[in-house]
């Protein structure tokens, strides 16, 4: 099965390792994760203003770019997803917007494009049953937090295909791969996201309540689908240290990965290219078992 | 703290242009709070996100576009997804955001970015901070 793909500016760059692991992964599954041809930055947040059809027009250009591949586009990021499927909602269901933006972008699109997210893709169209027979290394006895963030939640009319409140897709698929995953009331709270460009100190303390809560149900590892949740749930922790804060002491470091790397260790691919020692929270050392017979 | 209340203030041009551009009908909060409860940046805002909605449903617009509140909220959307109304405070935010940006100028220095940020942060930290701090 071939489907069209869309990596978004920070998988082609600082999260080579997501978009790589995602690929790798998803290959392995049957599934060929192929790149648009042409594509650009999404704008990285959905404009909230109804009158703001400027910044719907590079998602809307992705879009258009995306139905010429094909009939539905998976996107790996959680934060493209949003910001994807939402533009592609008010150009299919609000008239007046779509006619602005087609007449401002010279353009003719209706929005009959299906936007999935890759988790979704991973349930829907490949199945966590199949994926469970795939799995070469299993994850046993590893303790895992799924860290769902804002983007595939939020708003839930629009962008959630999951319980809002409880979501269980990435624990179901953490379970496929044979590890246990943990209850903890802050799966879906926001990391602070951009205010790190200008508040770091506030991103840190929003950040570090999910991983202490993580913490303290057990979890070893933390795993997440948003790069920018990556960022600053991983950096955080490297940045504690300088922080001398009382707050902070004696909390133990725990790693930050990506669904698409955790899975492809399970599937027993190689993992250069997943880009594991860019981390701050060196993973290696916890995964170091089922690593096993790799360099 | 003592307003001054009156039908030009609570309509003022201001207020509707707010209605106008977040989409939201301003009266439909009643206050009940679920918004500041569950708001996961409210420990560092100087007024709760219901009291900012509260602000300027009385038409004072001004005190909310001084408040650092509507700078912090991240757009999570945690709001409106419990909101028992259905209003949509993370569009009130950045309508605010966009009056103030546009009265006040930006609100982040780009220059102030330490080159070793740049080099650090995923791109999508600066697009998305870019978008909600500058004009």
């Amino acid at each position: 099965m071939k489907m069209p793909y869309y990596p978004g500016c920070t998988l082609n760059t600082k999260g080579k390792g997501f978009d790589y692991s995602a690929r790798a992964s998803a290959r392995e599954l049957g599934l060929e994760l192929v790149e648009l041809e042409q594509w650009n930055c999404c704008g990285a947040t959905f404009p909230l203003l109804v009158d703001n059809m400027l910044d719907l027009a590079g998602p809307a250009r992705v879009l258009i770019s995306a139905r010429q591949a094909g009939e539905r586009l998976a996107v790996a990021c959680s934060t493209c997803y949003n910001v994807l499927k939402r533009t592609n909602k008010v150009i299919r269901e609000n008239e007046d917007s779509r006619e602005k933006l087609n007449f401002f972008i010279e353009a003719d699109y209706s929005g009959d494009l299906e936007v999935l997210d890759l988790l979704q893709v991973l349930r829907d169209e490949i199945g966590f049953d199949k994926i469970k027979e795939a799995v070469k290394k299993p994850l046993s006895g590893l303790k895992v937090a799924a860290y769902y963030g804002c983007m595939v939640l939020r708003p839930p009319a629009e962008v959630a295909y999951d319980d809002p409140e409880h979501p269980h897709v990435l624990d179901d698929l953490i379970t496929a791969l044979g590890a246990d995953t943990v209850d903890y009331p802050h799966k879906g709270e926001c990391c602070g996201a951009y205010l790190a460009v200008k508040s770091a100190d506030v991103t840190a303390e929003m950040s570090f309540t999910i991983l202490a809560s993580a913490r303290r149900s057990g979890a070893e590892l933390v795993v997440t689908n948003c790069p920018l949740c990556q960022f600053n749930l991983d950096r955080m922790q490297e940045a504690r240290g300088r922080m001398q804060d009382s707050r902070y002491a004696g909390f133990q470091p725990i790693p930050v990965l990506y669904f698409t790397q955790l899975l492809g260790i399970a599937l027993g691919l190689d993992s250069e290219g997943f880009e594991l020692d860019k981390h701050y929270v060196d993973p290696r050392p916890l995964l170091a078992n089922y690593l096993d017979g790799q360099a | 703290m003592r307003i001054r209340l009156s039908a030009g203030t609570l309509h003022s041009d201001q207020v509707r242009r707010i209605e106008e551009i977040s989409g939201q009908n301003l009266l439909a909060c009643y206050q009940c709070g679920e918004c500041s409860a569950g708001c996961p940046v409210a420990f560092a805002m100087d007024l709760l996100p219901s009291q900012v909605i509260r602000l300027v449903q009385l038409g004072q617009v001004e005190e909310a576009l001084e408040s650092e509140t509507i700078w912090f909220c991240a757009a999570c959307q945690t709001c409106y997804a419990r909101c028992p109304k259905g209003v949509d405070l993370s569009r009130i935010m950045e309508a605010l955001r966009e009056i103030a940006l546009q009265e006040k100028g930006d609100h982040l220095d780009i220059e102030a970015i330490r080159p070793e940020e740049l080099a650090e942060f995923p791109q999508q930290a600066f697009i998305g901070g870019f978008r909600k701090y500058t004009s």
